[in-house]
């Protein structure tokens, strides 16, 4: 077993498969756990007929959108709106690569390549252009303001991102994730993490990372570029059938990964975070998966509880509040570390 | 370590080179003019990379990646102002077809 | 091998694009022809020993830049290619004449004067190394181009103002 583990033909296809599948396991699960506890918050069912407490329903919907009708809408050109869900998906699903969700270095993540996180923003950051593209080819004015608010948006947002993420990167004095977690290691347990580092300081860059979040993945209450009531469905208001499900799927992948990036960041990744006898017998993918769930649970409860920010809110919040909070909070946790040093 | 000639890389940046001084000439949107600097400016940093490369000195061979990264930034300053300028030009105007900005002032 | 077919793929890329930039009618598909063309540049800068470089080309140039572009191009509605309409002239052969004249000579300048790439270190391209000496030998034109964007910035705010 451990030098099937050594063989790099082996072992690398293998990690793929592992983090692949679960992404695209979790979707669907994903999308029944989202309408079961919103109902639940909103006092209602939920879809409980297909299956047992409606866990089928997610394979009913696959199914639904497979056999759809596939609508061409006039006038689209026709390249790109082709080109454009791939153009989503695609980058959605390469960035978890640099993520590790686990001890053992064989194992995960696919590559530990030394600009790690810088891979991350790259990927994250290239998903624009499906929402982008999308709304441009639909010809269709309600998507072209989609991918319009989009592109604003998510550029405005990278910004504070980006500053708290560089913070974590002077506290570990390395781009590779792996090394973040492992920076995080310590007889304290959680509070070594990076959140309770330099007592507020931390919190702070995690506020901002959580904000942003929910930013860049244009969830509510963000969900500027696909408001329903203002814009129909923004930028995938022309799309159909399994193009549909192509956003779809992505949005809820982009989901995954962008909550694995705060646990790894901020929440100690795979560590325990109580470092005694009962806790430590859990293994480390199990506690990097629930850390993960409470995230996720986050991205959902937002949703239930907070409505939609009004445009000019957003960019406010966005350019005047997060921003220099961020430039502030990063020039203090630089003072700490070179006051350490 | 089998490695790609330096002569076959600058051939490209060359013709990138070439690429974008041509759209620069030809075109009359000012926004894909726009677009070909940027070309211009990456075949610059293609050139600058495979000649980093081919130095001896560990503080030549950075110094090539050190100014592909000032490019960069320089190329960013250049589109926000740019695009600015652009869209500035078509607030007053209603065209930024290059042919018809004639007038230093409007 | 792998390295000299990785190149030649993706030099084939960017043959294309830049073509492809200069030919195509439509801003949207200029554009996009760019950010294909900037990934693919991506891809040698790695097999150029820059990582660092690599990811801030996606960064900076797929991530903001061009990003930037298509925003610009949309909130003008410049998406129709009928609108600018580029006429026929005697000047377009002549342009896409010189330029192939030019990569002509340079290549076989390029060709029959420089010899091989001498190997390279591997970690010359590393975030430290970068910094190491981004922070020392060149720290003057650092600072000055961060002196440059913060003009960038005042500028692109008095652009952005409803008056000029």
């Amino acid at each position: 077993m451990s030098t099937l583990l050594e063989n790099p033909w082996f072992v690398i296809p293998l990690r793929i498969v592992i983090v692949l599948g679960f992404v695209l396991l979790a979707v669907p699960v994903l999308t029944w756990v989202e309408r079961r506890v919103l109902a639940l918050m909103q006092i209602r069912k939920g879809p409980n007929r297909v299956g047992p407490a409606g866990l089928l329903q997610p394979v009913a919907d696959g199914i639904k959108l497979f056999f759809k009708e596939d609508v061409l809408p006039e006038k689209v050109d026709r390249f790109i709106y082709f080109l454009a869900p791939a153009g989503f998906l695609i980058p959605v699903l390469c960035a978890p690569a640099v993520i590790p969700w686990g001890p053992d270095d064989r194992l995960t993540p696919i590559a530990d390549i030394n600009i790690g996180i810088l891979f991350l923003l790259a990927m994250t950051s290239l998903t624009v252009y499906g929402i982008v593209l999308a709304g441009w080819s639909s010809n269709n004015k309600y998507s072209l303001l989609g991918g319009l608010r989009a592109s604003a948006q998510t550029i405005s947002y990278e910004l504070a991102m980006g500053l708290s993420i560089i913070s974590v990167v002077l506290l570990t004095g390395s781009l590779s994730m792996r090394e973040m977690v492992l920076n995080q290691q310590g007889n304290l347990g959680l509070l070594n993490w990076h959140v309770f580092r330099f007592f507020p300081l931390g919190l702070i860059a995690t506020g901002i990372f959580l904000i942003a979040m929910l930013a860049e993945t244009n969830r509510a209450p963000f969900d500027l570029p696909e408001a329903e009531t203002e814009l129909i469905a923004g930028y995938h208001t022309e799309y159909s059938s399994m193009k549909f499900a192509m956003f779809f799927m992505g949005e809820y992948a982009s989901m995954i990964t962008i909550s694995a990036v705060m646990v790894t960041l901020f929440f100690g990744g795979w560590l325990s975070p109580l470092p005694f006898a009962p806790f430590t017998w859990i293994p480390g993918p199990l506690w990097f998966l629930i850390k993960l769930g409470v995230f996720i649970y986050f991205f959902i409860w937002v949703r239930a509880t907070l409505p939609r920010l009004r445009y000019d809110m957003l960019m406010r919040l966005g350019w005047l509040r997060l921003l220099p909070t961020a430039l502030v909070n990063l020039f203090l946790i630089a003072t700490v570390v070179w006051w350490l040093s | 370590m089998d490695a790609v000639p330096i002569s076959w890389y600058l051939t490209l940046s060359a013709f990138m080179f070439a690429m974008g001084v041509t759209g620069v000439v030809i075109k009359r949107n000012p926004i894909v003019i726009f677009m070909c600097i940027e070309l211009m400016l990456n075949a610059a940093n293609l050139a600058f990379l495979a000649f980093a490369r081919q130095q001896a000195q560990l503080g030549a061979q950075v110094a090539g990646q050190v100014y592909a990264i000032l490019v960069m930034a320089v190329a960013a300053a250049e589109v926000a102002i740019g695009l600015g300028i652009i869209v500035a030009i078509y607030r007053l105007r209603d065209t930024i077809n290059v042919d018809e900005m004639n007038l230093l002032k409007f | 091998m792998f390295v000299q077919i990785l190149f030649g793929l993706m030099a084939i890329v960017i043959v294309v694009t830049s073509i492809g930039v200069v030919a195509v009618r439509n801003p949207v598909r200029s554009a996009l022809n760019l950010v294909a063309n900037f990934f693919a540049l991506a891809v040698l800068y790695l097999l150029l020993y820059a990582q660092f470089v690599a990811a801030v080309q996606i960064i900076v140039y797929a991530g903001a830049i061009m990003v930037l572009f298509l925003f610009t191009i949309m909130l003008l509605n410049l998406g129709s290619p009928a609108e600018l309409s580029e006429r026929g002239e005697i000047k377009r052969p002549i342009t896409w004449g010189l330029a192939l004249l030019f990569v002509i000579v340079l290549a076989g300048g390029v060709f029959s004067r420089l010899s091989e790439a001498q190997p390279a270190q591997d970690d010359i391209g590393t975030v430290q190394m970068v910094g190491k000496f981004l922070f020392t030998d060149w720290v003057y034109p650092f600072e000055l181009t961060s002196i440059l964007l913060l003009i960038a910035i005042v500028g692109a705010i008095v652009m952005a103002k409803r008056r000029l």
